[in-house]
């Protein structure tokens, strides 16, 4: 193993020497891309806790597999998908959702766990589905990932702009004739497999951190929902990469570093423009013209919330 | 000769924008109105009103296709309504989005425009065109950048218009969409509709509580109360007689200097005169 030099290039080869780190660079893109766009969606329809319950019973599912000696992600991507069809047919209203899903995700956990007890394996199984095992993915792995993630978002594509209407404008895509109950189950289906193949990367736990973390930040930047999508899958991307760059030379687990960058560049995103706000004000405290200006485009809401 | 091979060949050319004969509407078991026959006229400036749980929203769903009449006949430009029918643009009720909502407010008339179509259409000019006249046409080019979720409850009714009209349709159904607004941008919403109605020819229903704002711009007025439905001319529907008949209780219309009417009667006066 190398030490850390300033030439990144140089550095990178050095890692890639190793077929696990390679493969580790390899799956890590295709989910940093596929999480950061469905990601958006996700963020947009506030599936955010739908996305946290798939998570949990994908849990179940590979605690499951590893309890049967089948590979853990075919337990993930069975009980994700199964659990995604059920909160599809349950009701598409994300509002009246959350008890029906909390209901549903108790019961798998409760699942999980004789799973994990009946096995007599060791912990660090579980400790890997819970926290993600980016360095132990195989050649198989890989490949299985770049199919799944090519096969997510091409489907993404083709249904691009009806679901991102159903997902702005429930009401009038509905009276449009967009299939609503079909939309949202193909979108839970996608969000199924993305979760699954993610899971290897950073685990059930810290799920959110890939597919809700970086297009939380995306749509603080930009308002357009192409360029929104490109943002947010450039966040997971750089925090996956940058992750992983650190974690071969902090021997901490990759998991940890991924999600703080994630979480470091919203705080900046979210915190930055208050910070210069406010310094702008310390700086020029009579220029209240350019001070305001630049509050109100900010915090666009404070002068018209009291009329919604 | 050549008229009537035209009205063979296409018979949505011509004729109504939407024609009811005995129509009985309601949910299973549970009639809202019943034996409406009435005819609404292509290019039609037309209030729906009466009071809350007449049916006025039911009207609408019916048009959209989203539920079948129990009885009678329903048609909108010759056809037998269909859900999709691009020739609607259609307001909900209630409509806002989420303060949390950071799209910009042009995306979301694109959407009106071709949300329904597959792929992403990166390269479609067209879709930004019709978004951005769409806009225009409401007078609200400026918000075509701006956040949805930082709109005011009268700017972003004018982004659902604009949404509704990026299709292209030939009739706009606006559910009160005037009952969030204070009265001048209640004044300020019907003016662009009437300027819509009037420079397009789009046949427009708009369900309202209060019918003064719009009076001065009407066509005809569709009441709906008691389970019964009265259409026609405003002066000739906004009548103590004719609103007797439709609550079957005394109502009175009483107006005022200023040409504003209030409805005194009827099962829920606090509405009739709301």
């Amino acid at each position: 193993m190398t030490a850390f030099s300033w030439n990144i290039v140089t550095d990178l080869r050095s890692m890639w020497q190793y077929a696990f780190m390679r493969n580790a660079f390899e799956a890590g893109t295709v989910v940093a891309i596929v999480a950061g766009v469905i990601g958006y969606f996700v963020v947009l329809r506030r599936s955010a806790f739908a996305t946290h319950a798939l998570g949990h019973v994908g849990f179940s599912g590979a605690a499951g597999a590893v309890l049967f000696g089948v590979n853990p992600v075919y337990g993930l991507l069975l009980f994700t998908t199964g659990g995604g069809t059920g909160m599809a047919l349950l009701g598409r209203r994300a509002s009246t959702r959350d008890i029906e899903i909390g209901t549903v995700l108790a019961f798998m956990l409760g699942l999980g766990l004789i799973f994990l007890s009946l096995y007599n394996g060791y912990a660090t199984e579980a400790y890997s589905i819970l926290f993600g095992e980016i360095l132990g993915i195989s050649d198989a792995g890989v490949l299985l990932t770049v199919e799944a993630g090519v096969f997510v978002l091409a489907v993404l594509l083709l249904i691009y702009r009806p679901l991102l209407f159903s997902s702005l404008d429930e009401d009038v895509a509905e009276a449009r004739g967009l299939p609503m109950l079909a939309l949202n189950l193909v979108f839970m289906l996608l969000l199924a497999v993305a979760i699954s193949f993610a899971v290897q990367v950073v685990g059930v736990l810290l799920i959110f951190a890939l597919m809700v973390t970086p297009a939380a930040t995306a749509v603080r930047l930009t308002r357009r929902p192409l360029y929104a999508i490109v943002v947010s899958a450039s966040v997971a991307l750089f925090s996956i990469w940058a992750g992983l760059f650190v974690a071969w030379y902090e021997q901490y687990p990759p998991s940890f570093f991924i999600v703080t960058i994630a979480f470091a560049i919203y705080l900046v995103v979210r915190g930055g423009p208050f910070v210069l706000d406010a310094l702008e004000r310390l700086v020029r405290p009579s220029g209240r013209a350019t001070g305001g200006r630049s509050a109100g485009r900010f915090t666009p809401n404070t002068e018209t919330e009291a009329e919604r | 000769m050549a008229t009537v091979l035209s009205r063979s060949t296409d018979p949505a050319a011509v004729g109504p924008a939407i024609r009811a004969r005995s129509l009985d509407v309601g949910y299973r078991k549970k009639p809202v109105w019943h034996g409406a026959t009435f005819e609404i006229g292509r290019g039609e400036f037309v209030a729906v009103i009466g009071p809350n749980g007449a049916g006025k929203t039911t009207l609408f769903r019916l048009l959209l296709g989203l539920q079948r009449p129990l009885g009678g006949d329903l048609e909108v430009f010759g056809e037998v309504p269909r859900r999709g029918n691009p020739r609607i643009g259609y307001v909900p009720q209630r409509h806002t989005i989420d303060a949390d909502t950071h799209v910009a407010a042009e995306s979301l008339v694109q959407l009106g425009a071709t949300g329904t179509r597959l792929g992403p259409g990166l390269a479609d000019r067209a879709q930004r065109e019709a978004a951005a006249e769409a806009l225009g046409s409401v007078g609200a080019a400026d918000l075509a950048t701006r956040s949805l979720g930082g709109l005011s409850g009268g700017e972003l009714q004018r982004v659902f218009l604009a949404e509704a009209l990026a299709g292209n349709p030939d009739m706009l159904l606006l559910d009160e969409p005037l009952s969030n607004l204070d009265l001048r941008r209640s004044r300020e919403l019907v003016e662009v509709v009437h300027e819509l109605v009037r420079s397009r020819g789009v046949t427009t229903l708009l369900v309202a509580h209060d019918i003064n704002p719009l009076i001065k711009c009407l066509d005809k007025v569709i009441y709906i109360a008691n389970g019964n439905v009265a259409t026609g001319r405003p002066e000739a529907v906004l009548t103590s007689e004719s609103l007797t008949a439709l609550y079957g209780v005394p109502v009175e219309v009483l107006h005022d200097s200023r040409g504003n009417i209030v409805i005194v009667g009827g099962e829920n006066p606090h509405e009739g005169a709301a």
